[in-house]
């Protein structure tokens, strides 16, 4: 039976950070595949280096040393703008602080994303299917300010779905909801990664929220120490 | 998409906005007044000059050719002036400046001025009679609230209005040659003399022969002079237009510069936010210039609108025309110092980590 395809290679990636004059080791070695079409949970405690190795696949910083390979890009070779085409053509994120544009209505939230990404911006069919599903269909003329929580949420997975990204990369997205609509999002990103196939790395305190994925990929002290797979 | 971001950007403070397109509009205000003032000025004065009726100017040696010249000349050479070639007529006037901005009396002989300049029109009134009478043109009147049957005092004198006049002949204020030969110690003198000739073709041919035998005497055509009417020809004045454009450029570098800075500032997360969905460094400066860009234009219709505004408040002291051929100069300064002041923000944005833009709070 072949290997499934990788869509992230990580081999011996390493990152230092200076702080003050303190040069800080953020990730020490760590190596990782991530098949296309897996829901990846990573979980750790603060300071374990999983939001570095979140920045550095989604081509937000360069890694220190090491290879990084995302959607077939060579994260580590390119430069500022090659990281810049990473996240306008194959990688989306879902933070936990929505990091919605707060002048804008939900429908040119996404329309700015599609735009950035060079895309037409109109709704197309499965951009249309997709607001079904997240249940915000008859929320896009409203502004991040008259939306809850968990609407702000659903919104931010729109927008980063609506360019097909071939990553989707969350971090905490359940952090600032309550249980239910924690319960609502996670089902939602379990939903489109069964139904759509989308790849979803996913960082999480949370243990319970971790189990949605089907792998989960345990990191301490800028290491990954363990690796389980859901039932 | 971008034109929206940028929109909803200037939209969503719109204090800021108006208080950045606000102070851009000063400069350009302070640009087309200053500038409508010098035109306004010269106009008029082209106007009032052209109302005489005179093809010839000629005034005593040393004398200022634009300005109000307190040299003057014995009277007898309008006599002899008149009997020259081609001319039909000669006028002597008086000119001396009161201690309003710009403005002079001028002595006139009411009946030759009548004949070369074809008579005033009376709004009030009749024409000079007693030696005390002052005629006052419409614009000196209402700036000043004056009836004919009135009193003015002017140059420490008390003068009595015999009537008001339509303006746009030699001056605004005319009062008897004779009296203002004796109120400036000036009695047979003229400070300048106009020349009306049997054709305007010959005022060249005219002026040449003048020059040539009244030697040292400013001799010009009313066409030269009006010519001479310009900003151009005086250089203290154009110094002042070009610091007043340079303050203006600074000052709109300034206030956009600032108010650029403060709008990063202040959008720093939305700025990481763009980044992580991909905005290239072009983009996201794009966004910032389009916005300076937004407040450059508004502060060009708000100050083109002050100018106006500016024109209402300064007409009672000066004529203040509005100088559209200006309108994309000053606007174009505006947007320029705009665009200059927006850089520095722009590159502070470009340059910012998405990382520590996104955890800005």
């Amino acid at each position: 039976m072949s290997k499934p395809e990788s869509i992230i290679r990580i081999r011996d990636l390493r990152k230092s950070y200076l702080t003050g004059k303190v040069s800080v080791e953020a990730l020490r070695g760590v190596n990782l595949d991530v098949p296309k079409g897996e829901f990846l949970s990573i979980v750790g405690p603060s300071g374990s280096g999983k939001s570095t190795l979140f920045h550095i696949v989604g081509g937000l910083t360069p890694p220190t040393s090491g290879e990084v390979v995302v959607a077939g890009r060579n994260v580590s070779t390119v430069g500022d703008a090659g990281r810049t085409e990473l996240r306008r053509s194959s990688v989306s994120f879902v933070f936990q602080k929505f990091n919605l544009l707060p002048n804008l209505t939900a429908r040119d939230n996404i329309k700015t994303a599609l735009f950035i990404s060079g895309l037409p911006t109109h709704f197309e069919g499965e951009l249309k299917n997709v607001l079904e599903l997240l249940g915000i269909a008859g929320r896009l003329d409203h502004k991040p300010s008259e939306m809850s929580g968990g609407e702000q949420q659903r919104v931010a997975i729109a927008r980063a779905l609506a360019t097909r990204p071939a990553i989707l990369l969350a971090d905490e997205p359940t952090g600032n909801l309550d249980t239910a609509n924690s319960l609502a999002v996670l089902g939602i990103l379990r939903d489109l990664n069964r139904r759509l196939g989308q790849t979803i790395l996913m960082i999480t305190h949370n243990t319970e929220a971790a189990e949605y994925g089907d792998r989960i990929v345990h990191m301490r002290d800028g290491l990954i120490v363990e690796t389980s797979t859901t039932a | 998409m971008i034109l929206k971001l940028v929109w909803e950007n200037v939209r969503h403070k719109p204090v800021r906005t108006l208080l950045s397109i606000l102070l851009v509009a000063v400069p350009v205000t302070l640009i087309l007044t200053i500038i409508g003032l010098s035109i306004g000025f010269f106009e008029d004065s082209k106007r009032r000059s052209g109302g005489v009726g005179a093809d010839v100017l000629l005034k005593p040696p040393n004398a200022n050719v634009i300005s109000f010249s307190t040299v003057t000349m014995p009277s007898k050479i309008v006599d002899v002036l008149a009997g020259e070639p081609h001319v039909v007529q000669a006028m002597g006037t008086v000119v001396n400046p009161t201690s309003g901005f710009l403005e002079a009396l001028n002595g006139i002989d009411p009946v030759a001025f009548n004949k070369m300049s074809g008579g005033f029109r009376y709004e009030e009134g009749h024409n000079l009679e007693g030696p005390d009478d002052i005629l006052i043109d419409s614009w000196y009147a209402s700036q000043h609230k004056l009836h004919a049957g009135g009193k003015v005092n002017i140059s420490n004198k008390e003068w009595h209005i015999s009537g008001i006049v339509e303006p746009g002949k030699l001056g605004h204020l005319f009062v008897q040659m004779h009296t203002l030969q004796e109120m400036v110690g000036a009695s047979g003198h003229v400070s300048q003399v106009f020349l009306k000739l049997d054709d305007p073709k010959n005022t060249a041919q005219v002026v040449s022969y003048l020059k040539a035998k009244y030697e040292g005497y400013p001799v010009l055509s009313m066409d030269e002079l009006q010519a001479l009417l310009s900003v151009d020809h005086i250089p203290v004045l154009k110094t002042f237009i070009n610091v007043i454009i340079g303050l203006s450029v600074l000052i709109g570098f300034a206030v956009v510069s600032l108010s650029m800075y403060m709008a990063v500032l202040q959008r720093t997360r939305e700025i990481g936010i763009l980044k992580s969905l991909g905005a290239t460094k072009a983009m996201v400066m794009g966004i910032i210039l389009a916005e300076a860009f937004c407040i450059g234009l508004g502060g060009t219709v708000l100050g083109i609108l002050l100018s106006y505004a500016s024109r209402l408040a300064i007409q009672a002291f000066m004529p203040q025309a509005i100088v559209y051929t200006w309108w994309p100069i000053a606007g174009g300064i505006a947007m320029g110092a705009a665009l200059l002041g927006a850089l520095y923000p722009g590159m502070m944005a470009v340059r910012q980590d998405p990382i520590e833009a996104l955890a800005y709070e």
